[in-house]
């Protein structure tokens, strides 16, 4: 059974979602329970992947028994490991949060929701599991395609953002697509690690040097990496919140994934390191995206629309960290994968949780909102400490990490930016933490600080558990830094790195 | 010069799926219409399949199917003889995908269009600044 667990992990989702669908038709009740099952079952498939790996060394899979250059293979080594296991986690979790606010905004589209929401973590889990890099373009597909019909769920400018992020994302996978013919025509393999075998003699070539280029601007503008942001703000605040939460922390993530993916065991380190050079150049770009980001998000007045804009300064932190070039700055890279998922998954749950309360998330909304929703606005603000980097949470170890590859590395320009960020990310939720606490309520509420005050007025059970759960996971987390580096990064560092 | 025409006509196929790849790019930035922007957003998707397609073919090679008649089977096949047929076979996938793209595309278009009762996108960016 065991040996089975990285074709399982995919294949069990992607067939609930036939079930699900059907459901939809025939039984909507049944929509939920199937949903939580398949993604329940492959939460546990890929915490049993990521025990083996940690006990065993990396596994591969065969599928349909094909030995590897000709058949798909599967590999799970430490990286993707626990990537594997932060995707399903945060589509579960966030799964079990999204019931209410699916029967509150559109029950009779639950079947399809459902649908799309499993076929959504199904394309994560298999870019993040796959071996084959035409496989990865496919599962690519999968996940971009269900993500621009969830976006299109959304009320107002829902459905225009959503179309721009088809045009945007089809021209980024397209690219990905092409990048990998010219690859394959240079090599004749789409297997990654036959791929990398094969190009050393060939780094000289200039077709290896386009292929590199194209499948990074691809895989870049997938990612929203600064100057190729602009679908993201829009799609990501339209989207309906349980969308929103489920796409934000997942899509961006694992494309930074499959750009680490890409450059260590396709092309890998010594081609883009040593024959490009381009550390130094995608580490400024980096810098500019993490500048620009948090300048982006003071701009904003709406909750949500500011977290798009910080997650945009996120994909910087991780791009940046990665292509430092040294194992601080990798481990943190990769840390940092880990902790802004939930990072992202906490604040968007709780702006999602005031969204099914007050309507939307705009500044006018916030006042009171301490004494009217005190467990949501308390789990935003651990999230907020987290993006901050306050020490308990699990934000402040992978910002130390980076901070620590800049130093090592000698850039300061990325340190500088790193710090610029974090002050940037004190004042944009110390602003929202004084609206919350501090302004009192409109003239219907004068007496406000009398006796009692408005009544408490929460959002439903079902959508606070999963948001304290992922809450307390950020401090378990940052409480167990030590741990996940040691025992699952740091096997991944590649040894040029070290 | 002469080396310059010799290069376009050796490797026609590149020049022609970049031509086509840019003409969808231009109707994805310039069109004002959506849905001619999910047009010019097929013809890209297009332009990389007939690019993959292009690289499988080989000079004087036949179609990848070997006979299986009783003189034939248990000779040695000579790849030189068949045209490659794995890109083709990727191809398959892609344009299952980029149907599937396309219909995402045009369903999300009717949507905008119930919304705003418009395809131009500048009247349906007046509308949003109005509001």
């Amino acid at each position: 059974m065991s040996e089975h667990y990285p074709a399982l992990l995919v294949i069990l989702p992607l067939l609930a979602s036939f079930f699900i669908s059907a459901a939809g038709w025939l039984r909507p009740v049944y929509c939920f329970p199937l949903a939580v099952a398949a993604l329940g079952s492959s939460l546990l498939v890929s915490l049993g992947v990521l025990g083996d790996v940690i006990s065993g060394g990396p596994v591969s899979y065969w599928m349909g028994g094909w030995p590897p250059p000709w058949g798909i293979y599967y590999r799970v080594d430490y990286l993707n490991a626990l990537v594997l296991a932060v995707v399903s986690a945060v589509g579960f979790v966030n799964l079990i949060a999204a019931r209410p606010s699916v029967e509150k905004d559109f029950p009779e589209k639950a079947g399809p929701f459902y649908t799309l929401y499993v076929l959504f973590v199904t394309g994560l889990l298999g870019m993040v599991a796959t071996g084959d890099a035409f496989n990865l373009y496919v599962l690519l597909e999968i996940a971009a395609i269900t993500g621009y019909a969830l976006i299109a769920l959304g009320k107002g400018r829902a459905a225009l953002s959503s179309l721009h992020y088809v045009f945007l994302g089809t021209i980024g996978a397209c690219f990905y697509l092409l990048g990998v013919g010219y690859l394959y025509i240079i090599t004749g393999s789409l297997n990654m690690e036959d791929i990398a075998r094969l190009l050393p003699p060939l780094y000289d070539s200039k077709v290896v040097t386009v292929a590199f280029a194209i499948l990074m601007v691809g895989v870049w503008l997938k990612m929203g990496f600064f100057p190729l942001h602009a679908w993201l703000p829009n799609a990501y605040t339209y989207a309906p919140s349980p969308v929103s939460s489920l796409v934000a922390p997942l899509m961006t993530k694992v494309m930074v994934y499959v750009m680490i993916r890409m450059v260590l065991t396709v092309f890998t380190v010594d081609f883009a390191f040593l024959v490009l050079r381009l550390n130094e150049v995608v580490v400024w770009l980096a810098v500019i995206a993490i500048v620009m980001g948090s300048l982006l998000a003071l701009a904003e007045k709406d909750v949500k629309r500011m977290l798009t804009f910080i997650v945009v300064a996120e994909v910087g932190y991780m791009v940046g960290g990665f292509w430092l070039g040294n194992q601080a700055g990798f481990t943190g890279a990769v840390l940092h994968i880990l902790n802004d998922a939930l990072m992202t998954l906490c604040l968007f749950l709780a702006v999602g949780n005031i969204v099914h309360v007050k309507g939307d998330s705009r500044w006018e909304s916030l006042p009171g909102l301490f004494r009217t929703m005190p467990w949501t606005m308390g789990a935003l603000v651990v999230g907020a400490l987290s993006i901050i980097g306050v020490p308990p949470t699990c934000g402040f170890f992978s910002k130390w990490y980076l901070l620590l590859g800049a130093i090592q590395g000698g850039h300061y320009g990325f340190l500088l930016a790193l710090l610029f960020s974090s002050l940037v990310s004190v004042v944009l939720f110390f602003r929202i933490f004084e609206i919350g606490f501090f302004e009192p309520f409109g003239a219907s509420h004068g007496s406000a600080h009398g006796e009692g005050g408005p009544a408490i007025q929460e959002a439903p059970l079902g959508m606070l558990v999963p948001l304290w759960m992922t809450a307390l996971g950020l401090i378990l987390v940052g409480l167990y830094t030590g741990e996940i580096v040691g025992r699952v990064i740091r096997h991944a560092v590649p040894g040029m790195m070290l | 010069m002469e080396e310059f025409l010799s290069l376009i006509i050796e490797k026609y196929n590149y020049w022609i799926y970049i031509t086509l790849m840019m003409i969808g790019l231009y109707a994805m930035i310039a069109k004002n219409n959506l849905v001619k922007k999910i047009v010019g957003m097929n013809i890209f998707q297009t332009a990389v399949i007939l690019f993959y397609v292009s690289t499988g073919v080989k000079k004087g090679a036949t179609i990848p199917i070997i006979e299986h008649g009783h003189d034939v089977a248990h000779q040695a096949v000579r790849a030189a003889d068949y045209i490659n047929p794995l890109p083709h076979v990727l191809m398959l996938t892609a344009i299952v995908v980029s149907v599937a793209t396309l219909g995402v595309a045009l369903a999300i278009a009717i949507k905008v269009y119930h919304r705003y009762l418009s395809l131009e996108e500048d009247e349906i960016l007046e509308q949003i600044r109005g509001l």
